[in-house]
């Protein structure tokens, strides 16, 4: 049992770095690269948010606002003070992560509603914030941010590079180094939902009463995935910030906080896979919805509206079982 | 010093009556339903913006406006049918997402029809402000309490009163039982949101000559009818209606005596303090979790 669940979690990280590696036989130019790094980086952010709303039942519409104050403690860390980009994206994380478990305990206690609304609250409330401490964050205008740096090595999009002998432009390598950092994500998650903590999770999920009846600790369980989800955005939020070399309030605002959310729905909640493929539709779809042009934002409110009342499960999920079904009554007809 | 302070609260009262308005909206479609409806808002653009170019168009005010509500009352039947009845199965954050996605989709169509510019909408009686002990009342402001205050009345009637506000009602109380004493449900739930895009259309109309609209109003209104809803406590009529009030004059005030930067913030802050001490908002019942 333990071994054909340990296969099935090799087997995910397998194909999802098949995809990832073999993808670049199929951009040809640095606008593909550029939208590929994104959706990699928003992917990993949303497999850390899946942990709270797929595994532990719990709704945040505030991420958006640890993902801007990652983005915007590395902005003012490397830009003003000189920092190095390592330093500043785990000082940023282990910051926010402090402030999630502040706000995150009485929070956790709200239920349903209450707790969508809590968190909308919290993400708000740094969004307006980054927008009026001008002096600190450049307000409404944004900031730049300088390129990532380790050890002196410098990542940035327009250098060049040589990996075992490989001529790499700075679109490639970011998109390279975004993907390793995916595939990271996704091993840590799938060793968390493992984990007794994972379990206990699930049971959270079940029924929180329940839970709570055999002896889980519900409340310091919830807390502490809100902390994990957190950390992902901040860490995320970092890279993000690096990679744009520019960043604006928007990217703490409600928009995005939306956008992440409906990523975890739309892909399926609970699936890993899944919500990293809904942070690839919605990453991808303005971009092809774009040729509509006034009819892209009519269209993108049909499809999310279409998708969630025929998939509610979300997308891979309900494709999975499709596919299952089929097999199914193949092996079926075959007995 | 005392005209300031008026002043402050003639604005606060003014919004707090659209948030309430709106609150009540909320209120109305998650008893009956149980689904927060992110749409909200855009029943207020819908009025605001349909009246706006109905009177451009040469139609007299008063029509404008009755046609407006129906367009939004047919909005929110259509809502109902199409996009919620089709998913009742599904989890609570899916329909979230799907009334998100419908909203975007009228705001799109919004943007379509009327573009992305302001509109700025006349004054329903005279521009002539009124001074009241030093500080400056907008004429607009009386329309909005007088039309505000004369829903809820009738609100309340129609849910003490009336044979059809006594079945949505039951409804919201038990859907299953209500079954069973011959309510049709479905049609009940429709009802639901067809009252609940008239109030907030009402509401959209009322304050679009102080705010003035355009095809994206109804994402920041909608969240704030949201906060006073959750701010009074999901599900209760009154906390709406005490939620939109208070939400609005801390909104004003905070306006005026800190910063108008952070008048959200404060709005913000203001449901997290609130959540904190009272998990189920001001006027929130007490729920038992069954396991």
């Amino acid at each position: 049992m333990l071994n054909r669940f340990m296969q099935m979690r090799l087997r995910d990280l397998v194909i999802l770095a098949v995809i990832l590696f073999a993808l670049p036989l199929f951009l040809n130019n640095p606008f593909y690269y550029d939208l590929a790094t994104q959706m990699a980086i928003i992917a990993a952010t949303v497999v850390g948010l899946n942990l709270l709303v797929g595994f532990a039942g719990q709704i945040s519409l505030g991420h958006a606002g640890f993902f801007g104050l990652g983005a915007y403690f590395t902005g003012i860390m490397t830009s003003n003070y000189g920092w190095s980009s390592v330093p500043a994206l785990v000082v940023g994380a282990i910051l926010v992560g402090i402030i999630a478990w502040i706000v995150g305990r009485p929070i956790l206690r709200l239920k349903g509603h209450y707790l969508s609304m809590a968190t909308l609250a919290v993400g708000f409330i740094i969004a307006i914030i980054l927008n009026n401490e001008r002096a600190l964050t450049g307000g409404p205008d944004g900031m730049p941010v300088p390129a990532f740096t380790v050890f002196g090595w410098e990542l940035s999009p327009f250098g060049s590079y040589n990996l075992l002998g490989m001529e790499l432009n700075g679109s490639e390598a970011w998109y390279l180094f975004a993907a390793v950092v995916l595939l990271v994500a996704v091993w840590l998650a799938q060793n968390l939902i493992d984990s007794p903590i994972g379990r206990a999770l699930r049971s959270v999920h079940g029924s929180e009463v329940a839970a709570r009846v055999v002896g889980v600790d519900t409340a310091r369980y919830k807390s502490l995935v809100f902390v994990v989800s957190a950390i992902y955005a901040s860490a995320m939020g970092s890279l993000y910030a690096h990679f744009q070399g520019f960043i604006t309030p928007a990217v703490a605002g409600f928009d995005f906080s939306i956008l992440f959310i409906t990523m975890v729905v739309l892909g399926g909640m609970g699936s890993t896979m899944g919500v990293i493929l809904g942070a690839v539709v919605l990453k991808l779809l303005p971009q092809v919805l774009a040729d509509f042009q006034e009819l892209e934002t009519v269209m993108f409110g049909a499809i999310l509206m279409l998708t969630m009342i025929f998939m509610p499960k979300g997308l891979l999920p309900t494709i999975q079982m499709a596919v299952g079904k089929r097999m199914k009554k193949k092996a079926g007809g075959q007995a | 010093m005392f005209a300031e302070f008026l002043q402050y609260l003639f604005t606060g009262i003014t919004i707090g009556a659209t948030y309430a308005l709106i609150a009540l909206g909320f209120t109305l479609i998650y008893n009956a339903s149980h689904v927060i409806n992110f749409a909200q808002g855009e029943f207020l653009m819908i009025g605001g913006m349909a009246t706006v170019s109905l009177t451009a168009m040469g139609v007299p005010m008063v029509l404008a406006i009755i046609l407006a509500v129906l367009l939004a009352g047919v909005l929110g039947i259509l809502l109902q049918r199409f996009a919620i009845a089709p998913a009742k199965q599904a989890d609570v954050v899916t329909l979230i997402i799907i009334t998100i996605g419908a909203s975007i989709f009228i705001r799109g169509l919004a943007q379509l029809v009327w573009g992305k510019e302001y509109h700025v909408m006349q004054n329903f009686s005279s521009d002539e402000p009124i001074r009241i002990f030093g500080a400056v009342l907008n004429s607009q402001s009386l329309w909005v309490l007088g039309i505000g205050a004369i829903l809820v009345v009738g609100l309340v009637l129609f849910f003490t009163r009336t044979l059809i506000g006594k079945a949505i009602l039951a409804t919201s109380m038990n859907k299953e039982a209500a079954r069973l004493v011959g309510i049709r449900t479905q049609l009940v739930l429709m009802l639901a949101f067809l009252v609940s895009a008239v109030l907030g259309s009402v509401a959209g109309v009322v304050v679009a000559p102080i705010t003035f609209t355009s095809y994206d109003i109804g994402i920041m209104l909608g969240l704030k009818g949201f906060v006073a809803a959750a701010i009074g406590g999901l599900g209760s009529g009154i906390g709406a209606v005490v939620g939109g009030l208070l939400l609005g004059v801390v909104e004003a005030m905070a306006a005026g005596y800190i910063s108008s930067d952070y008048k959200d913030a404060v709005a913000f802050s203001m449901i997290l303090v609130v959540l904190f001490f009272m998990p189920r908002g001001l006027f929130g019942a007490k729920v038992v979790e069954r396991v």
